[in-house]
């Protein structure tokens, strides 16, 4: 799952996408990070928020640095290896810029909200205004300072729009406790209208429940 | 050259060094703790052992609180001797390349202990051991082991030398059931387990390649109904090819073709005859007849029968989880991509029971085509995953 983060995992935007998230988890809860990385987010939310923290990630490099840290993780691959845990196995399950590299997103947010009673997911925005201008002044798939990856060899097979998002929760009957957008420099917490967010924000964070 | 020749050249009176094995036996290269009659091993079959012998070899120190005790556990025909020079075959320890100071299993920084199991020919008491209570060979009088059995026999050296709780239990293929057993009957012992190529029971497949392999010793007119020892023979051809047999489900098809190929052995053409054409066969002639010089053949058969009666879940109402329930114990599960005699699902079977148990598991597999034996080879993976996780292990538990 590593793959999917377009670079971002380096960059200061991602460090405030971390803190967005660790702001939504409380203090000593059980959380399980799918596609986890190097371990980045986990040891944060070990470190600030107590937490007893579990991992998926699919590269062998990426589970040998969790493990390395002394972080719980697992090899494996969220469109096969999620119906393995138990319901309501734990109080958090995250899933950072992950969502667009399965195979089956529905399926996954299902097993998501099945195993956590909170669902913590952020996603890019394909509705953010700079990657709908690429496509109608070039006419061509976007390839951006954030989405560096040519339509033939992404590993980002399922963009969604955070409207596209809403609505796939609506679907699954889950409640959206709190939504956040950020905008490319980091910024966040405005309040806007919905088409606002769908427009400006680069990314957005959704805390989840059954 | 002769059309035909004996299929396994270890023909003849048994060699000085096979003799040298089987003194290991009863006095073997190695510290040993025995137990009188009233410390018995009382063995899963309701059967005891009354005069325990355990042979063992440690490295590193034991610090003062002795709390960076390892317990390395053998495979099915290892033994004690993991990190220095095999007192049978001469060559070094089967994992000194993990074992030691400043590699992976750091003997700088851990105390490590390793012992030959229950039913082994090193120096614990095994069917190639004298019953001190009839001053003649066990044989096959010696009750069937399970791989409980010899965790019991293990915990029982641990506290002979001291130690309550084991910093952690290492092991691959059957030492890895032996630390899933570890885990399971004494949880509290253990800080932290690393089962690698190994699974939560022997699977039907494993089990005929086994019977395979016994039936083979049986068959051996020399194996003399186990009573063998007792003629001053060794029933070498049965158990060379146990050895062949089961050495090919050790390897995998891309690793035997990378290495042999259909290469032909010191010849330029078929001799069109049963001779050794194929480097391959020369290859498995050599690992039967190294073998039966230093392992003894009862012993295999108690080995494989210990592997065979292994299943976790069965002891625990059928559900796995059951067996990790509230347990503290760190896991570290490693398995390899062409492993096939303890495939990938085997280990994940064992992570799935961890999380349904909420246990704290990390789980590697990792790329290689060099099949079950894996384990045994330098592999740089799973060196960087064993020597990661037992560091931070260790400063979970506060070692130095």
């Amino acid at each position: 799952m590593n793959i999917a983060t377009n670079g971002l995992s380096a960059t200061a935007q991602a460090r405030t996408d971390h803190l967005a998230i660790a702001e939504l988890v409380k203090p000593g809860s059980r959380v399980l990070d799918v596609g986890c990385g190097d371990g980045q987010l986990l040891t944060l939310l070990e470190s600030t928020q107590n937490v007893d923290g579990r991992g998926i990630e699919i590269s062998q490099r990426g589970v040998n640095e969790c493990v390395a840290r002394g972080l719980s993780v697992i090899q494996g691959d969220a469109d096969t290896d999620l119906v393995d845990y138990p319901d309501g196995a734990f109080d958090y399950v995250i899933l950072s810029q992950t969502l667009q590299a399965t195979h089956r997103p529905r399926d996954v947010l299902e097993q998501l909200l099945r195993i956590g009673r909170h669902v913590i997911i952020s996603i890019p925005n394909f509705g953010y205004w700079r990657i709908r201008a690429y496509l109608f002044a070039f006419g061509r798939m976007p390839v951006t300072r954030n989405l560096t990856y040519s339509w033939y060899d992404t590993p980002n097979i399922h963009f969604c729009t955070i409207r596209d998002f809403v609505l796939l929760c609506d679907e699954l009957d889950a409640t959206i406790e709190k939504a956040t957008a950020l905008k490319p420099d980091g910024s966040r917490n405005f309040s806007a209208p919905w088409w606002f967010w769908n427009l400006f924000g680069q990314q957005a964070i959704f805390l989840l429940r059954r | 050259m002769a059309a035909t020749q004996d299929p396994v050249s270890v023909m003849g009176p048994v060699t000085d060094r096979a003799r040298h094995a089987l003194n290991q036996a009863d006095n073997p290269s190695s510290p040993v703790a025995r137990f009188a009659p009233d410390q018995p091993l009382l063995l899963d079959s309701g059967h005891r052992i009354d005069f325990l012998q355990i042979a063992y070899q440690t490295y590193g120190t034991l610090n003062a609180d002795k709390s960076n005790a390892i317990l390395i556990c053998h495979a099915l025909t290892g033994d004690q001797h993991v990190a220095n020079n095999n007192p049978v075959t001469g060559k070094p320890g089967w994992w000194s390349e993990m074992v030691g100071p400043g590699l992976p299993i750091n003997t700088d920084r851990y105390f490590v202990i390793c012992s030959n199991v229950v039913g082994g020919c090193m120096g614990t008491t095994g069917p190639a051991s004298t019953n001190p209570a009839t001053d003649r060979v066990y044989g096959l009088d010696l009750p069937v082991i399970t791989v409980r059995d010899m965790v019991r026999a293990q915990a029982m050296l641990v506290d002979r030398l001291g130690i309550d709780t084991l910093f952690s239990v290492v092991g691959g293929s059957l030492g890895g059931m032996q630390v899933l057993a570890w885990a399971t009957t004494y949880p509290e012992r253990v800080f932290s387990a690393l089962p690698i190529a190994t699974g939560p029971r022997h699977s039907s497949q494993n089990i005929a390649f086994h019977e395979v392999g016994r039936q083979a010793v049986m068959a051996d007119p020399d194996w003399r109904f186990g009573r063998y020892l007792d003629a001053g023979t060794s029933p070498r051809k049965g158990l060379a090819v146990a050895r062949m047999a089961a050495h090919i489900t050790y390897l995998s098809d891309s690793a035997l073709h990378r290495k042999f190929g259909r290469n032909l052995q010191d010849r330029d053409k078929p001799t069109f005859g049963f001779d050794a054409d194929f480097q391959i066969e020369s290859y498995l002639r050599h690992q039967g007849s190294t073998f039966v010089d230093r392992f003894d053949a009862n012993s295999y058969l108690y080995m494989t029968r210990a592997m065979d009666y292994f299943d976790i879940a069965a002891e625990h109402g059928g559900r796995l989880a059951n067996a990790f329930v509230g347990t503290k114990t760190r896991f570290c599960v490693v398995s390899f991509t062409s492993d096939w005699l303890f495939p990938t699902v085997e280990s994940k079977t064992v992570v799935r029971a961890l999380n349904a148990a909420a246990a704290s598991v990390s789980f590697v597999e990792i790329v290689t085509d060099r099949g079950h034996d894996a384990f045994l080879l330098d592999e740089p993976e799973m060196y960087a995953t064993i020597s990661g996780f037992l560091s931070s292990a260790a400063t979970a538990r506060g070692l130095r």
